[in-house]
C-alpha cells in the first residue's frame, strides 16, 4: 500500500518526527512519533499496547535501520517472541543480529524488602547499557507501571520516573511507554503527567456484539495531528490504522471504457460501458439477478484477460460457479487460468475493519483490474452505519487510487424506497444500476434501469431483462399509456400491436390494389380515347388528301381544256364561269 | 572489577550475599559499610559477600535483575531475597532473615 502523507499535516510538522512504519499511524500523526521524546501509549487490557510498541521497534529495526531496546516488565523474551511471531515478525533473528535487545525486568514482590533509601539507578544502568550495546534509537518500556505494583515506595518511584523520562530525552532515544488505562484518568498511576509530548490512547469496544479497536492521539505537543478515533486492527502483518480522513481526493482518472458483458447494457451506457476505475453500485430486491449481472461483468472482464477478484459474502465460490453455469456462464475455466479469484467469507466472521483489511490484503496481493463485492450490504451488518460508510469510502478510495473498477451489489428490502435506503452509499458511487421486480398478471418480472452514470450519456429507459439458459437478455419493456408492461403482459401487448400492424398492412395493401386498379382503368380509358382520336385524325388526313387531289385534278383538267380551246378566247371566258360552278357542285 | 571478597576462610559458605551499588554515592557507601559490618559481626567466616558496582559491570545488573540500587541479594540461605535500600533498617533485615539466631547457632 502506498503511504500518503497529507500536505496539511506535513507542512505543519515542525517537530522532528520518527516514522513508526505502522500502517496509518504515521498518517494520523503526520509523520510519526516525536523524535527523541517519550510517547505514552495507554489503554485497557487486550487493546494492543504491547503489540503497538513491539511493532514500533521491529519496523524501526527492519525498515529504518534503527535498533531498539524492548524493556519488558511483564513478558519474558520467549513469550514476547511468540507473541510477535504470530504477526509475522521474526524477533529471534533481529535479536541475533543485534537489531533488537529484549530485557525482561522481573520483579517479584515477595522477594523484595525495603531497608532504606534507594533509587532506580539499576534500571537506568540496565537501560543505558542496553541502548549503548546495540546503538539503539528506539526504546520501549512495557509496562512501566508494573513497578508500582512491585516497589513499595511510591514517592521514590515517582521521583525516579520523572528522572527516567528526563534521562530518556537526554539519551536522544524515541521511547514508547505503555500503561494501563485508569478509571478516571488516562493511566492508572498517572504516568501521563510525566510524558507530556505525545499520548496515544487505545481502546477496545464492543458495539452490538462486534468488537472494534480504536486509536486516538490524545495529545501531541507541537504538532498537528488527527484528533479522531480511528479504528485499527491487528492483522497478519501487524497493526493497521485506518484513517479515513487522511485520504485525499486526488485519484487519477481514466477515459477508458470497459464493457459490461451485456451488450444491451453497454448500449444503454453510451454504447461503451463503464469507465475504468469507476465504482458501480447495483441495487436490487432479493432475486432480481444482482449476482448474475455482477458475474457477467466479472466474466467479461476475465475473458478480456483482466484479473477479477470476486468477494462473496453470501455464497461459496462453488455455488456461484454452479448457479451461473445454469445460465450458460462458465466461470471455472477462468478460475483455473487464474484470472478470476473468489474470496468468500461470512460477514459475521469478524469485524468490519478485519474484513476491510483482508480485502485490502487480497487486493494488494492479487492486483485485480476489477473487484466485485457481492453484496456490500452484508458487511453493513458487521458494523454501524457510519462505520460502514467510512469503510466503503476507504475501500473505494483505495480501489480508485489503483484504478480498479469496482462493482458493489446491494440488497434492498422490498417495500423500502430504493433510493433512500442507499443514500449513504450512493453518493460515493459513479454509476448506479437498479434492478427491480414488477408484479402483475400473476407473475413477477425483472426490470432494470440506469439510475445514474457519471460522465456519460445514458439511457433513461426502463428495460426488462430476462434470464435464460443463454444468459441475460435485455428487452425493451413496453411503456405506454397504461404504464410499464413486462413479461406476458408485454408479450400480449406486443401481439396486440402486431395484430394491429397486420390489419393496417392489409388495409394498406387493399387500398394499394384499388388504386392500382383505378390507375389501369384510367390508362385503359386514356388509350381508348387516344385510339379514337387517332382514327379520327386519320380520317381527317384522308379527307384532306382527297380534297387536295381533286382540286389538283380539276385544275389540270381545266388547263387541258383551255389548251384545247386556245383559238377561241371569247368562249373561254364564258366557260370559266361555268367551270367554276361545276367545280363548286363537285 | 571492584569485587571484594570479604572472608574466605570457610570452604562452604552458609551465607552468600551480593551487594549491587551504583557508583560511589552516599547511599552506596552506607550500604557497603553496613553489609560489611554485618558480615564481620554476625556472619564471620560463614559469609561470602561480593560488592558489585553496576556502573562497572552493567551486564551483571541485567543478569541479576537489578532495578533499584543499592540492592542486597541474599542468595543463600534460600529462598532468594532482595533487600533494597541503603540498609538503614538492618533490624528488619535481621528479623526477616532470622540472621541472629542462625549466626549464633553456626558459631
Amino acid at each position: 500500500m502506498k503511504r500518503i502523507i497529507p500536505k496539511a499535516f506535513a507542512s505543519a510538522a515542525q517537530l522532528p518526527k520518527c516514522l513508526t512504519g505502522i500502517q496509518g499511524l504515521d498518517e494520523i500523526t503526520g509523520g510519526g512519533l516525536p523524535l527523541a521524546r517519550p510517547t505514552l501509549v495507554c489503554g485497557g487490557a487486550g487493546c494492543g499496547k504491547t503489540l503497538l510498541a513491539a511493532e514500533f521497534l521491529v519496523r524501526g529495526a527492519v525498515q529504518f535501520d534503527e535498533p531498539g531496546v524492548f524493556m519488558s516488565f511483564e513478558e519474558t523474551e520467549p513469550e514476547l517472541q511468540a507473541n510477535v511471531a504470530s504477526l509475522g515478525f521474526d524477533l529471534t533473528s533481529l535479536v541475533r543480529h543485534k537489531k533488537i535487545l529484549v530485557d525482561h525486568v522481573h520483579i517479584d514482590r515477595s522477594e523484595f524488602q525495603e531497608t532504606g533509601e534507594y533509587d532506580l539507578e539499576g534500571l537506568f544502568v540496565r537501560l543505558g547499557h542496553a541502548i549503548d550495546s546495540i546503538g539503539a534509537k528506539r526504546v520501549v518500556l512495557d509496562t512501566l507501571e508494573a513497578l508500582f505494583a512491585s516497589l513499595p515506595n511510591e514517592v521514590i518511584l515517582r521521583a525516579e520516573l520523572r528522572r527516567l523520562f528526563r534521562w530518556l530525552k537526554d539519551k536522544g532515544v524515541t521511547a514508547v511507554i505503555t500503561a494501563e488505562r485508569g478509571r478516571d484518568q488516562l493511566t492508572r498511576h498517572g504516568l501521563e503527567e510525566y510524558v507530556s509530548d505525545c499520548v496515544i490512547l487505545l481502546d477496545h469496544r464492543v458495539n452490538e456484539q462486534i468488537a472494534t479497536r480504536h486509536l486516538r492521539v490524545v495529545k501531541y505537543r507541537g504538532a498537528q495531528h488527527g484528533t479522531n478515533e480511528f479504528p485499527f486492527l491487528i492483522g497478519d502483518e501487524g497493526i493497521s490504522v485506518l484513517p479515513i480522513t487522511s485520504l485525499a481526493l486526488n485519484h487519477k482518472v481514466s477515459n477508458e471504457r470497459i464493457a459490461t458483458g451485456i451488450p444491451r447494457l453497454d448500449a444503454m451506457l453510451g454504447g461503451k460501458g463503464f469507465f475504468r476505475g469507476s465504482s458501480i453500485l447495483l441495487t436490487g430486491t432479493p432475486g432480481t439477478g444482482k449476482t448474475i449481472v455482477s458475474a457477467n461483468f466479472a466474466h467479461a472482464a476475465a475473458r478480456r484477460g483482466e484479473r477479477v477478484l470476486f468477494f462473496s459474502f453470501e455464497e461459496s465460490p462453488q455455488q456461484i460457479i454452479r448457479n451461473l453455469h445454469s445460465i450458460g456462464l462458465r466461470l471455472d475455466p477462468l478460475v483455473k487460468r487464474g484470472l478470476l479469484r473468489f474470496h468468500s467469507a461470512r460477514p459475521s466472521l469478524y469485524g468490519l475493519e478485519m474484513h476491510l483489511a483482508t480485502m485490502f490484503k487480497e487486493i494488494a496481493t492479487f492486483k485485480p483490474h476489477v473487484v466485485v463485492i457481492d453484496p456490500i450490504t452484508s458487511l453493513m451488518d458487521a458494523g454501524t452505519d457510519s462505520e460502514c460508510k467510512a469503510m466503503i469510502t476507504r475501500l473505494i478510495d483505495f480501489l480508485k487510487a489503483g484504478q480498479v473498477t469496482s462493482l458493489f451489489t446491494s440488497l434492498t428490502q422490498g417495500g423500502q424506497a430504493l433510493q433512500q435506503s442507499e443514500a449513504s452509499m450512493s453518493s460515493l458511487m459513479d454509476s448506479w444500476l437498479l434492478l427491480q421486480d414488477f408484479e402483475g398478471n400473476g407473475e413477477r418480472n425483472r426490470v432494470f434501469y440506469v439510475l445514474k452514470a457519471r460522465g456519460m450519456a445514458h439511457s433513461n429507459q426502463i428495460r426488462e431483462f430476462l434470464i435464460s439458459n443463454h444468459g441475460i437478455d435485455i428487452v425493451d419493456a413496453y411503456i405506454g399509456a397504461s404504464g410499464v408492461l413486462t413479461g406476458s403482459a408485454r408479450v400480449a401487448q406486443e401481439d396486440l400491436r402486431k395484430a394491429a400492424v397486420l390489419a393496417y398492412q392489409q388495409e394498406a395493401a387493399g387500398l394499394k390494389r384499388e388504386v392500382e386498379r383505378k390507375r389501369t382503368a384510367i390508362e385503359r380509358q386514356i388509350s381508348g380515347l387516344r385510339s379514337d382520336y387517332e382514327s379520327e385524325a386519320e380520317e381527317l388526313r384522308r379527307i384532306a388528301e382527297q380534297v387536295s387531289s381533286s382540286t389538283l385534278m380539276l385544275t389540270t383538267e381545266r388547263a387541258a381544256s383551255s389548251r384545247l380551246r386556245q383559238a377561241d378566247a371569247n368562249v373561254a371566258a364564258s366557260t370559266r364561269v361555268r367551270a367554276s360552278r361545276n367545280a363548286r357542285s363537285n | 572489577m571492584k569485587t571484594k571478597p570479604v572472608k574466605r576462610r570457610a570452604a562452604k559458605h552458609q551465607y552468600i550475599l551480593r551487594l549491587f551499588v551504583a557508583g560511589a554515592t552516599t547511599r552506596s557507601r552506607q550500604a557497603i559499610l553496613r553489609v560489611t559490618q554485618l558480615c564481620n559481626a554476625e556472619l564471620n567466616g560463614i559469609c561470602d559477600l561480593k560488592v558489585i558496582d553496576i556502573y562497572q559491570q552493567p551486564n551483571l545488573a541485567r543478569a541479576n535483575q537489578i532495578v533499584a540500587t543499592p540492592t542486597l541479594i541474599v542468595e543463600l540461605p534460600r529462598p532468594l531475597r532482595r533487600f533494597i535500600g541503603n540498609l538503614t533498617r538492618v533490624t528488619d533485615l535481621f528479623v526477616e532473615l532470622d540472621l541472629t539466631t542462625k549466626a549464633k547457632t553456626a558459631k
